[in-house]
């Protein structure tokens, strides 16, 4: 309960200075440029949202279901006991798919190394969850920066969880023989 | 009528029709799964919308007074592997949650921003942002794991950044 509280109050308080900087721009675009320019950025701006509305309601949708109908315990099966090239794919895919903020995301990868799986599975999970992830993209950034954007980043960024995964790996290698202790949970 | 309007339409198809299948298969399993699922799904996009509105909105205008020729001359189009470099440090360096990163990223766009840089700094901004890895992953993973994470995924923002040089999109 203390998590989600705190999660609710850090999320309002950047919000509150979104809102507050905003404001401020709004004013001096106003004042310099009068009202027209003004309303022409707002009518701009939330043509935008509205078109994009539709599939934020079912990124919401698409969540909440997938919440209820994956639980964390056989994801953290299914990936905990994979490895090599198969895992990092499975990792990926897992990490695209999950929904759920980083109070769901960070302690199942955490399970995926208790587990057994090892330190490139779980980066490359969290490194598709931050930037492959449906539900952020959806949400987020399909408001903000239109479909056109959002495609070809995420198409960019396909490759992005395999190459975390596998600089994990050798990393890892690399401080196991210098420091010893293969110890990631 | 565009090809990428019509992706647009054929994505926002492809989503119901994976709502309406999770949205069956859930009634299947049980009527209170079903319910749990549709009431939680619409609250949330309830309550996620003043949000994003505020950020979208905020961004334009706050697009409208940034400094223009500041912007282009560091993270412009023209600003190549610099600006990229640039954008993933700014982006480590964003405090605050979603909205926050995205509106300071769509404004940089609106601004006169380059596409690559501004790929490369929500990348590196959604990967490792400083005050996430300290606030959230460091308390609920050990901090070892959380350290090479953050290392390993330096060169991601980077690399997406240069890919969409490369390739010359969005």
């Amino acid at each position: 309960m203390i998590e989600r509280r705190r999660r609710i109050r850090s999320f309002e308080w950047s919000t509150a200075i979104i809102v507050l900087v905003s404001l401020g721009a709004g004013i001096v675009v106003y004042v310099r440029d009068g009202v027209e320019k003004t309303l022409a950025i707002l009518t701009k701006d939330l043509e935008l949202l509205v078109g994009m509305l539709p599939k934020m309601a079912a990124g919401c949708l698409i969540a909440a279901f997938v919440t209820r109908l994956l639980p964390r315990e056989v994801v953290a099966r299914v990936v905990g006991s994979e490895s090599g090239m198969l895992g990092l794919l499975v990792a990926m895919m897992m990490g695209a798919a999950l929904p759920g903020g980083p109070l769901t995301i960070y302690p199942l990868a955490a399970a995926f190394l208790v587990l057994g799986a090892d330190v490139g599975v779980a980066v490359a999970f969290i490194t598709a969850w931050n930037l492959l992830g449906y539900n952020r993209a959806l949400i987020w950034e399909l408001p903000f920066f239109g479909p056109e954007f959002v495609g070809w980043r995420i198409l960019i960024a396909l490759p992005l969880p395999i190459i975390g995964g596998l600089l994990a790996r050798m990393a890892a290698r690399l401080i196991v023989r210098r420091r010893g202790g293969d110890q990631w949970t | 009528m565009d090809l990428i309007a019509i992706i647009g339409i054929v994505i926002g198809v492809l989503l119901w029709i994976l709502v309406a299948v999770l949205a069956f298969v859930a009634a299947m399993r049980s009527k209170t799964l079903f319910r749990e699922g549709a009431f939680e799904g619409g609250r949330d996009f309830i309550m996620l919308l003043p949000r994003v509105m505020i950020g979208v909105v905020g961004s334009g205008y706050i697009a409208a007074v940034m400094p223009q020729d500041l912007i282009t001359t560091w993270i412009g189009p023209n600003s190549g592997v610099v600006g990229i470099l640039i954008a993933t440090i700014v982006g480590a360096a964003t405090p605050g949650g979603a909205v926050v990163g995205f509106a300071i990223g769509a404004a940089a766009l609106k601004g006169g921003a380059g596409a690559a840089q501004v790929i490369a700094y929500s990348t590196a901004w959604s990967l490792y942002t400083i005050q996430r890895l300290l606030n959230w992953e460091i308390h609920m993973m050990a901090p070892r794991f959380v350290w090479l994470r953050a290392a390993v995924s330096f060169p991601l923002p980077i690399l997406a950044g240069l890919g969409a040089l490369l390739i010359g999109r969005p």
